[in-house]
Order: structure tokens, then sequence, then C-alpha cells
């Protein structure tokens, strides 16, 4: 009885003490209520500090890839500087988190919310919620569902078309440089993610190349946009086909699960396929094993997509600050990776992109 | 009567504890951060618009903790009925029927689960381990793409979604000049009624008492002739339709469905009621000490996103520590009562 006393007792006084701290943030809580919030109160220094920097919060994807994390680099870099402050929120592949990342940035009154959204669906309610409170919202990397296209201020990212038809267009000069005819060309698609912005991009490009020149495209399957099921993806495709000369993967990490396939099935990879090469076309162009990969031969063709959003998001703000309105879609500069001598450079769209070593 | 006694001071004084504790992580974030807006109404209500789903779910994983069971299955099930709510209304199902149908199912699968863990006495933790993997699987069956309720889809759920209830009271200028009013959306009046239903539930009704009288202990239980087995079954079917609306608070507030929603809910569910005041070992708790355990939760991950600095892996290496010191407290209790009886 007596100890229980005692256990009771200390708890008691370590509520009493916790009750104690409490009591100034009740109080603060009362005194800054709402309605005089407005108001700016004489020890909030920092409150007039931060009125002369541009408040930005970002709420990323999370950090899922090498893309991803040089994605973020580059916005932390370019919105750190002086006259910004930048709260960086990393959602953790969650919606549900980055949602509430919003109703904080909302809550804190950033001036701007810029989002790289995990899916594209689901955003109108927070999304609306932000409008009402005048912020405006910047979009990267992904797009959100076309119902709420007036809701964000303008969307910063990569032309996935534009990537995919850059590479084609590289095939193309390709077969033409060392004439190849096109019905000699056996390609089969390893897609990304299905539905995602990346895959539907890509795969409308390859379809409408091998429509133009006469390809044969043996089959489409998704790798979703990893090595190990890109590399179980090739190897079935192998098993299918004896034809196969060209592998069209949607991004990097397909391609090396693709070349450990191609190369575990005893055959080799390069961009002489009239000599039994299988050549190997990729996208993103990021990490050093990709560069690695282009200077060796390993893969032919790398289409760019660039993940330094930070420099153009902080333009477009500096704009807006000016009054300027900024375009809605605005893509980042991308190129088009190769170590094959025989393209110089590709036209697509009327617009010359030379090939250039990563 | 003596035992019963301390007991009840006992789960008193965890549940104050909880409430203090909110208060106290409360108060520091208005200190803090009361220059970054932390102060306004709106900052708790939306810790209250987003753990909505969460509250409905704690509440039935308190049920099942008294019982001395645990359901994992929840994020699972939270997952599928997002999915079927966003498939269904986009096949033109209409919006309250669809409701009807999570609903429907939820039970269902608490029936199932219960069946397991009450009659075939299988360990609860395997049972809805098993239960996670099947919603999961069902998840990705009825489709692995991302699926939106748009407008177009359904009008009404969209008007569900988008309903603001404002309040008259608490608005403020923002620095853009705009008025913001606060507001709560349907998805918080449905946890809110959940939370008092279930707890008038627990206090007053024959079953409420006789899921504590089951967790506290099994055998005192049958013998004063209670229906062991389907009490326990009872509380699995509860906490799947608990889940249920949970769901639909949750996709009320995302609007989509993706096998990847809700991944890891079970846990925040579980640790919600912990720092409640629930013991893992059964007959203890009480869900205003979960509702706290929720809101606490919601305002350490608030505190963080505030901070802006802090990466996100703080709010849990801070639950860790919370859960930490409640296991320490309730085990002191755990070794008070032990003494008690000796």
């Amino acid at each position: 009885m007596k100890t229980s006393k005692k256990y009771l007792s200390f708890i008691v006084v370590m509520m009493l003490i916790l009750s104690g701290c409490s009591a100034p943030g009740q109080a603060l809580h009362v005194q800054t209520s709402p309605e005089d919030s407005g108001e700016v109160l004489p020890e909030d220094l920092q409150e007039t500090e931060s009125k002369n920097k541009v408040t930005v919060g970002f709420s990323q994807v999370g950090a899922e890839s090498d893309w991803r994390n040089i994605n973020t680099d580059s916005m932390k870099t370019s919105l750190s500087g002086e006259g910004y402050d930048l709260i960086y929120d990393d959602g953790q592949q969650k919606q549900a988190n980055q949602i509430t990342a919003i109703r904080t940035f909302i809550q804190k009154e950033v001036d701007y919310i810029v989002l790289a959204p995990v899916i594209e669906d689901g955003w109108n309610t927070v999304l609306t919620e932000a409008k009402d409170a005048g912020i405006p919202v910047i979009l990267v990397d992904r797009m959100v569902s076309d119902d709420d296209t007036d809701l964000f201020t303008c969307w910063v990212g990569s032309d996935f078309e534009l990537e995919g038809k850059k590479v084609c267009q590289w095939l193309s000069d390709f077969c033409d440089a060392n004439s190849i005819s096109g019905n000699e060309i056996n390609i089969i698609n390893i897609k990304g993610t299905e539905g995602a912005s990346a895959e539907r991009g890509r795969t409308r490009a390859l379809r409408m190349a091998v429509a133009r020149h006469g390809w044969n495209l043996l089959d489409e399957r998704s790798g979703e946009f990893t090595q190990a099921k890109g590399r179980e993806v090739m190897t079935g495709f192998l098993g299918r086909f004896d034809n196969i000369n060209v592998v069209y993967c949607e991004n990097d990490n397909e391609a090396f699960g693709a070349i450990d396939a191609i190369e575990a099935a005893g055959k080799k990879v390069g961009s002489d396929i009239k000599n039994g090469e299988i050549m190997v076309l990729a996208f993103d162009g990021t990490s050093d094993q990709a560069v690695e990969a282009v200077r060796s031969g390993k893969i032919s063709c790398i289409g760019e997509c660039n993940p330094l959003h930070g420099p153009r998001v902080e333009k477009i703000i500096r704009n807006l600050q000016q009054g300027i309105v900024p375009d809605k879609y605005q893509y980042v500069d991308e190129g088009i990776f190769s170590a094959v001598e025989s393209v110089k450079e590709v036209t697509v769209d009327e617009e010359t992109y030379s090939v250039k070593l990563p | 009567m003596k035992n019963k006694k301390v007991s009840l001071n006992s789960n008193t004084i965890l549940l104050l504890i909880t409430i203090v504790l909110f208060i106290v992580l409360y108060g520091m974030g208005c200190i803090m951060y009361g220059n970054k807006g932390f102060t306004h109404l709106q900052t708790f209500l939306n810790i209250l618009i987003t753990n909505a789903g969460l509250i409905c779910i704690a509440c039935g994983m308190t049920c099942v903790m008294l019982t001395a069971g645990i359901d994992i299955s929840v994020g699972g099930l939270v997952a599928m009925d997002c999915m079927m709510i966003a498939v269904g209304l986009n096949k033109g199902i209409p919006a309250p029927l669809m409701v009807g149908l999570v609903i429907l199912t939820g039970i269902i699968f608490g029936l199932v689960q219960g069946f397991f863990v009450g009659y075939l006495e299988i360990q609860p933790f395997i049972v809805s381990m098993a239960g996670m993997f099947f919603t999961r699987g069902m998840t990705a069956v009825i489709s692995t793409d991302q699926v939106s309720v748009t407008e177009k889809s359904s009008p009404l759920y969209y008007a569900w979604a988008n309903y603001k209830i404002k309040l008259p009271f608490g608005g403020y200028m923002n620095n853009k000049g705009k008025e913001v009013l606060p507001y709560i959306r349907i998805n918080v009046v449905i946890a809110l009624i959940v939370l008092v239903v279930i707890f008038f539930m627990l206090r007053h009704t024959k079953f409420g008492r006789s899921l504590y009288a089951v967790g506290g202990s099994e055998q005192s239980a049958a013998m004063m002739g209670l229906n062991v087995k389907s009490v326990k079954m009872k509380a699995y079917v509860l906490s799947s339709f608990l889940c249920s609306i949970g769901g639909i608070c949750f996709s009320l507030n995302t609007m989509s469905g993706s096998v990847q929603q809700a991944l890891g809910l079970e846990m925040d569910a579980i640790s919600s009621a912990v720092i409640g005041g629930t013991l893992l070992t059964g007959g203890v708790g009480n869900v205003i000490g979960s509702f706290f355990g929720v809101l606490i939760n919601g305002t350490i991950s608030s505190i963080v996103k505030t901070n802006g600095k802090l990466a996100s892996s703080w709010p849990n290496i801070l639950t860790a520590g919370l859960l930490f010191m409640f296991i320490v407290i309730q085990s002191v209790f755990a070794a008070i009562r032990s003494k008690k009886t000796r």
C-alpha cells in the first residue's frame, strides 16, 4: 500500500510539474487567439524578419531514386539562398503526408507552395484550400489530374513525350546512317510503372515512331522502373523472341536489368545490330552508372530527364513576386546522350539537339 | 471491490497523463511556432481533419486490444475501402450504395477474422496478418492504378468531400489579405460521433463491459457466464466495421485509391491506443485516451512539419520515445497492481 502511494504521489507531482509547464503555453494560446493574430507581436522578431523573405513550402514525394535526390538537392540549393526561406517536407511516398504538409504550409502562411505530387489524383480538396488562402501552387515533375488545372499556377517538369521522340528519332537516324531499313528493326518495350506520366509520354512517342518508320514492335510489358523487374521482363522476352535487336527501356534502372538479362543469355549488348548485338535505349541518365554504361557503349542512347528543377522554379517565383504571370506549362531543357558516332544530332519538332557524351 | 477501485484509479491517471501530455505538446507548439500560425484554431482542426480516419480506426483497435487481441489488418482494409470507393464511383455506382457496400464488406471481413480468433482460437496477430495480406492483395486485384474520385465520377461524393463546415468563430485575415474562417469537414463529424458512441458503449452496455472482462481474465469472464468466444468475435467485427467507417473518412480526405494507401496505418492506430493508456495485455483502456493518442501523434507531426527544417523521420522517433515512456509508466502500474493482488 505504501509503495503504491509513493508511486502515485510521484506521478501526481510529475503531472503538476508538467501542467505547470503547460500554463504559459495555454496563456499564449489565449493571448494570440485568432482574432488578434493580425497584429505583429513585439517579441516576434522572427516575424518581421521573415516578412522580407519569401517563404516557400516544398512537399517532395520522397527519396526513392537517384533522380529524386538530385531533384530535391536542386530545389534546396535554389530556394535556400538570399531572400528565401524554404520549408521542406518529405512525403515518404504517402499522399496523406503530402496533404497534411500542404495544410501546414497554408497554416504557416507561406508565400508559395511547391508540390511534387506522389500521385496525380485526389488533390482537389487541399489545393482548393490553398487557392482560398490565396497561395499560388507550383507543381514540379508530375502533374495533377485534368480536372484540377485551375488550382495551380504553373507546372515545371519534363516533356516525356519529347524525350521519347528524341530517342526514337536517334534510332531512325542511326538506321539511315548505317543503311538499316525500318522493317529490320525488331523492338521490344520495357515500360515504366503503368499510368505514370513518364511511362505514358515515352510509350506514346515510341508507338508513333513505330507507325511512322515501320519498325516491328514485338511486345510491351511493364518493368515498373526497377532493375529487378527489368531483368525479369527481359529474360521472358529473350525466351519468347530470338530476333530482338532493340530494347526500349523507359528508365536507366530497367536498362541495367535488361543488360544483365541479355548478357546472362550469352548475347552481346551494343549498337552493332547487324552482327547480332542487341541495342539498349534508355531514359534519365542521372546516375554515374548510367553515364558509365553510355560511355562503354552498353546503352546506345539515353534521353535525358533533367532533375534540376530548382533554378526554373526560383525564376518563376521571382517573376510572380514582380507580378509577371508565367507560362502555365514549363519544360526543363533536356539533351540526348550517346557514344555512338554515326549520329551527331537529332531534329524533333523543328528543334535540333546535338547528341552529347554524358 | 478494492481491486477494481485501484485499477480504475490507474486508468484515470494514465488517461490524465495522456491529456496533460497533449496539452503540454500543443502548448509547446504554440510557444515555439506562435508566429507561424500554430495558434490559429485551424491548426488544431487540421489535425482532426487529417486524422479523422485514424480516430475511428483507433477506437476499433482499442476495443480489440481490450480483449488482449490485436488487429493489424486495418491499414490494408483502409486501402481496400479507398480503392473500392474510387473504382466503384468511377463505374457509376451511387455514393450512398458504395458507402453501404464498404461497410458491409468490413462487417463480413470482421466476421471471418473474429471467427478465426474467437472460435478457432488462433493467435489474433496471425489472423489479422493474413487479413492484412489479403486486403492489400485484393486492393491490387481491384486495380493497380491510382484511381481518383472526381467531380465527374460522383458529384455527390465529391460534394461530401469538399463540404466545409465553417465555424462562426476564430476567423482571421492571412498575409494575403484573405479571410480564413476555421472549418471542419464531414469526416471529422463522423469521427467524433464514432468516438462518443464507442465511449458510451464501452461504459454503459453489457457488451462494452464484457470486453473489459474478457481482456482482464478470460477464465473469470467464462466463469461469470460470459460467452468469451462470441465476445471476441464481436470485437473483431466492431474493429473492422469502425475501420471501414475510418476508411470512408480517409477516402474523403485523399479522394483516391492506390495500393500504397494507408501503409503502416495499423501501427499508427496501435501506437495511438498505447499512448492513450490501452494495455496490450487487455482489460485496461479507454477510447478517449486513444483519441488523445491520435491527437498527440498529430500534434508531433504538425510541430515537425511547422518547423520545416527537421527531417520527416522525427515524428517517428518522437513517437517511439513517447511509446517507451508510456510502456514504462504502464509497467509501473502493472507492478503496483500485482503487489495489490498479492
